[in-house]
């Protein structure tokens, strides 16, 4: 519906024609403080919504008592036939000329209600009305219809002008099954930049349209785009403030600053265009939130060219928008993308070679855990059965201990002792320095599980679906806790709690005493081991879900879904927490809402988990790539590529990454 | 419990009302030390503001002390606003976690429909979270991942609302700022330009929530100053708000309490007319929440009072694990 407009306009400002006109420098008689303060004071909280405009106030006030009836005359020259819209200000009414008898010569009358109650201020209104309507009835474009009359009746101002038939771009957007096609809507910017190019060089001054919109724009039945609205309405908007929810949409930010020039309307041009191929309406979206919301994301059939000419006119910088009407007519006619300005796609500056590893150790078997380094050791647990002890500046080996069958998990190191566990199901404390055996603890199941250990104890799970709480010094089984699965991935104790999960798809909280505080089911199993930061326990689960479980209650504080099972366990750092999933992405949500903040397609599944070092995030991929990421950003730093699969986690130590692969070498890379 | 109201003496010192003479520094002194013995067991930063500030506790013997006030201002003809305040402790063996919920909401749209929004809007959403929320948390019912998490349910709640107004009460609107509590998390909800702050001691307030209002969106552009924004002609626009139908986006996160923490929910009646340092001089040294509340709003009405005021506040002392 047009005239259904007069909502939440930009300030007015002084120096454009028609809409605004010189009212500021005009002795502004008295508008004394009161008058200003009554208006803020009657300030009413309007409401605008989708594609309907609603004003609760205005409703109100042209209520429809207030409305001309059908068949009633103005001047004795204008007969009322019906309404065609109801704005702000007061309706517009579709009218027949009875000055043509004998004909039905249609014409649209305006009607504005002032409201103003000082009469100095109702009488500058009327002035400033009389004075806009010549300067319109002076415009000659096809795109702008003819004024053919104004005058005044008691407090209702009236503009006649010429009728036109057809709908404004508004409705059809709202009829419009699918997508605009591209070439119509370039015919339709084409218009439009020639009739604002006809109304900027307007002489002796400028005029500013101010209010483009789809609204606004009619297509008559020639399919010819016609401006209407001009945005006279404004003068009898005085004191039209109260809060609102919605907001104008289409203006650009200097608009907000009073600021009315050509490149106003560019930006309003930029905006509605935006709106007609993306149909994404911005009166929902956050104001100035185009650039946020590209065309692409709805509508990816939109050519590059035309996408890039619309950015360019939606610039928050004035001076970055075309510099006129012409200018951005002529980009979009010759489907030219913007010159300078435009940033392009960075290239991929890495490169997998610039990065070497500082040494590289061959095991004789896959490396599926992840190593552990401490002091000047580092210890790689592989699938030849044996945990090795490398030098961790020259890689040269050390000692290495055999056990029953392969080493899958990541060995835990404190106390001058090495723990891990091995698929041949037993527990084996080693001495650091010389690899030789301290203790062994059987369980009844392999032992996939990585040990954690804390208050001098550590907590093993095994696929005999218990968890172990061995004695660190002496080995000594001191309490098991039995699951409904087998636990494959490590313990986690912190804030008062033992976590573990199963394959059951069950997490557990114990109290240290081994009180079950509370269980969380997931639908599928756990692979991923917890991970506990400010209360939230993060772990992603089989069934596709990354889950940030309350720590206190046991419930999920918030989920997030990826496109496969997840195996990765989670690294937290700065309020960003990192997973893989097994869809190949690598995910950074926002760790208290579960907001994705950057992620990362790589070409395989992403098991392992993430290590962050400064403010660089490395993991290792399926597809045996070691990734270096700018971890706010997402943005990669460097990648090798290995001859296998990675699945453990990069250990960082002292500027230097270590990392497992399955083609069964160890690397030490420079962070 | 009594050790937690020493600590907090000991942390802060004297209360407003122990107010001592200057020559009282060496007693002062001596406080400060023992707060940093304490302090690091707290897990607390042990930063302690000047002496001249010192908050004291409102604790009693649960995990909420609640204060609110709600009022029509000096120049409105009636309220728009509305509020809801439920809290929940339990003390019994594997005990349920305290809950409580805090909701604020500001109404728009003329004609009374501004207070039958705010008012639904909280109706709505409360009691969502109740059923959703509460009843099987009191009932202790188990969590899995099949259900809908936290966050979601307090989206879900708030978009409900939003779909009520926009159904029952076409043409009004409103604001609604919610926070709920599980023990020692929070979560927010919020559309709108109402606030919430976490005080925390030892460190500057902070505002959880951002205004969805156009001058804020302006701010942030660098387009307005703070100054041309509190007298801007569209201050009050919001882009965001319930009542506004189809699919509302709502912001919602969650944050992990610390013992003495203060949530303080307000209307744009408060935080648009009263500087924010006045804010935090009144709540640190009111002696009960309440009274603070009593007071924010009186400061409201001395600024002018020129929209309705409404203020919710509360300190938190979650039990320990």
């Amino acid at each position: 519906m047009r005239g259904l407009s007069q909502r939440l306009r930009p300030l007015p400002s002084s120096d454009s024609l028609p809409p605004a006109m010189d009212v500021a420098p005009s002795p502004m008689p008295e508008t004394p403080p009161a008058t200003e303060k009554e208006a803020e004071l009657s300030a009413t909280r309007v409401v605008a919504g989708t594609g309907e405009t609603r004003e609760v106030d205005a409703k109100s006030r042209v209520s429809p008592e207030g409305l001309l009836p059908a068949g009633i005359q103005l001047q004795s020259r204008y007969k009322i036939l019906g309404v065609i819209g109801i704005g702000g200000m007061g309706a517009v009414y579709k009218a027949q000329d009875l000055r043509f008898p004998g004909v039905l010569r249609l014409c649209a009358v305006k009607e504005m209600i002032n409201t103003a109650t000082d009469p100095q201020v109702r009488q500058m209104v009327v002035r400033n009305f009389e004075r806009e309507a010549s300067i319109l009835a002076t415009l000659s474009h096809p795109a702008v219809p003819q004024v053919y009359d104004y005058f005044t009746e008691g407090s209702r101002c009236y503009l006649v002008e010429e009728f036109v038939s057809g709908k404004d771009l508004e409705a059809r957007l709202a009829e419009a099954e699918g997508f605009f096609p591209e070439n119509q809507v370039v015919d339709w910017a084409v218009q439009l930049c020639e009739v604002l190019s006809y109304l900027h060089n307007h002489k002796p001054r400028p005029i500013i349209f101010r209010d483009l919109k789809p609204s606004n724009i009619m297509l008559d039945d020639h399919s010819r785009i016609r401006l209407v609205d001009f945005g006279i309405a404004k003068l009898f908007q005085s004191g039209e403030k109260g809060t609102m929810i919605g907001t104008e949409g289409y203006s650009p930010p200097e608009q907000y600053r009073g600021i009315a020039e050509p490149r106003v309307d560019i930006y309003a041009l930029g905006a509605t265009l935006h709106h007609l191929l993306s149909k994404q309406d911005p009166r929902l979206e956050p104001p100035f939130s185009f650039h946020e919301r590209p065309i692409h994301r709805t509508n990816p059939t939109v050519s590059r060219e035309l996408v890039e000419a619309i950015d360019k006119a939606l610039e928050y910088d004035v001076n970055k928008r075309w510099g006129s009407a012409e200018e951005f007519k002529r980009a979009l006619a010759a489907g030219m993308p913007a010159k300078a300005g435009g940033t392009q796609g960075e290239p991929l500056t890495f490169d997998s070679n610039v990065v070497k590893p500082v040494w590289k150790f061959a095991c004789e078997d896959e490396i599926r855990g992840s190593v552990t380094v401490t002091g000047e050791t580092v210890f790689v647990p592989s699938y030849d059965h044996n945990v090795y002890a490398l030098d961790r500046e020259s890689g040269k080996f050390k000692w290495k201990y055999p056990t029953g069958a392969g080493v899958a998990s990541k060995p835990w190191v404190s106390e001058e002792m090495v723990i891990f566990g091995s698929i041949d199901k037993v527990v084996y404390a080693v001495d650091v320095k010389t690899g030789r055996l301290l203790w062994t603890m059987p369980t009844q199941g392999r032992i996939y599980s990585s040990p954690y250990g804390e208050l001098g104890h550590i907590f093993i799970g095994s696929d005999d679906r218990q968890i172990y709480a061995i004695h660190q010094l002496s080995g000594r089984r001191v309490w098991t806790y039995a699951a409904d699965g087998e636990i494959r991935s490590r313990p986690l104790v912190s804030e008062n709690l033992i976590l573990f999960a199963c394959q059951m798809g069950m997490v557990y909280a114990l109290s240290l005493n081994r009180e079950l505080r509370w269980r969380f089911r997931a639908r599928r199993g756990f692979l991923a081991s917890p991970v506990m930061q400010n209360g939230l326990v993060f772990i992603g689960s089989l069934d596709t879900n990354f889950y940030a479980v309350d720590a206190r209650s046991g419930w999920a504080a918030w989920k997030f879904r990826t496109g496969g099972g997840i195996v990765s366990t989670a690294t937290v750092w700065k309020n960003i927490v990192y997973f893989g999933s097994v869809d190949g992405f690598i995910y950074a949500l926002d760790a208290g809402e579960g907001r994705v903040v950057w992620r990362y397609q790589t070409d395989n599944q992403i098991t392992g988990a993430a290590s962050v070092y400064g403010d660089n995030l490395y993991i290792g991929g399926v597809d045996g790539v070691l990734y270096c990421f700018d971890a706010l950003s997402g943005a990669v730093r460097w990648r090798y590529q290995t001859d296998g699969p990675i699945t453990g986690a990069p250990e960082i130590d002292e500027g230097i990454v270590y990392i497992g692969s399955a083609d069964h070498c160890v690397y030490a890379f420079p962070a | 419990m009594a050790g937690l109201k020493a600590w907090w003496r000991d942390k802060f010192g004297k209360s407003a009302q122990q107010e001592q003479p200057p020559g009282a520094a060496v007693d002062r002194g001596e406080k400060a030390e023992v707060a940093s013995e304490v302090s690091p067991a707290s897990g607390a930063t042990a930063v302690s503001p000047p002496a001249a500030e010192l908050p004291q506790s409102w604790k009693t013997s649960g995990v909420f002390a609640i204060g609110w006030a709600t009022d029509v201002g000096r120049v409105r003809g009636h309220n728009e606003d509305a509020l809801l305040v439920v809290s929940s402790e339990q003390e019994a063996n594997n005990a349920a976690p305290a809950f409580g919920l805090f909701m604020l909401a500001d109404g728009m749209g003329g004609h009374q429909s501004g207070e039958a929004a705010s008012s639904l809007a909280l109706r709505v959403a409360g009691s969502q979270l109740l059923s959703q929320v509460y009843m099987p948390l009191i009932s202790g019912l188990a969590r899995g991942g099949d259900q809908p998490s936290l966050t979601d349910i307090v989206r879900e709640a708030i978009s409900q609302a939003n779909r009520a107004v926009t159904r029952d009460l076409p043409g009004s609107g409103s604001t609604l700022t919610c926070g709920m509590i599980l023990e020692d998390r929070l979560f927010i909800g919020h559309v709108g330009d109402s606030r919430a702050y976490l005080l925390r001691m030892g460190q500057p307030p902070r505002q959880l929530t951002k205004d969805h209002s156009l001058v804020n969106r302006l701010m942030e552009m660098g387009q307005l100053t703070e100054d041309e924004a509190a007298v801007h002609p569209q201050r009050n626009v919001l882009y965001r708000a319930i009542g506004q139908g189809g699919a509302l986006e709502i912001d919602v996160m969650t944050y992990m309490l610390t013992p003495g923490d203060r949530l303080l929910l307000c209307s744009d009646g408060l935080w648009g007319l009263v500087e924010e340092a006045e804010i935090w001089r009144l709540i640190q040294q009111a002696a009960t929440p309440q009274q603070a509340c009593a007071q924010l709003v009186e400061a409201a009405n001395a600024a002018g009072g020129n929209d309705n005021i409404t203020v919710v506040l509360t300190e938190f002392w979650p039990k320990s694990q």
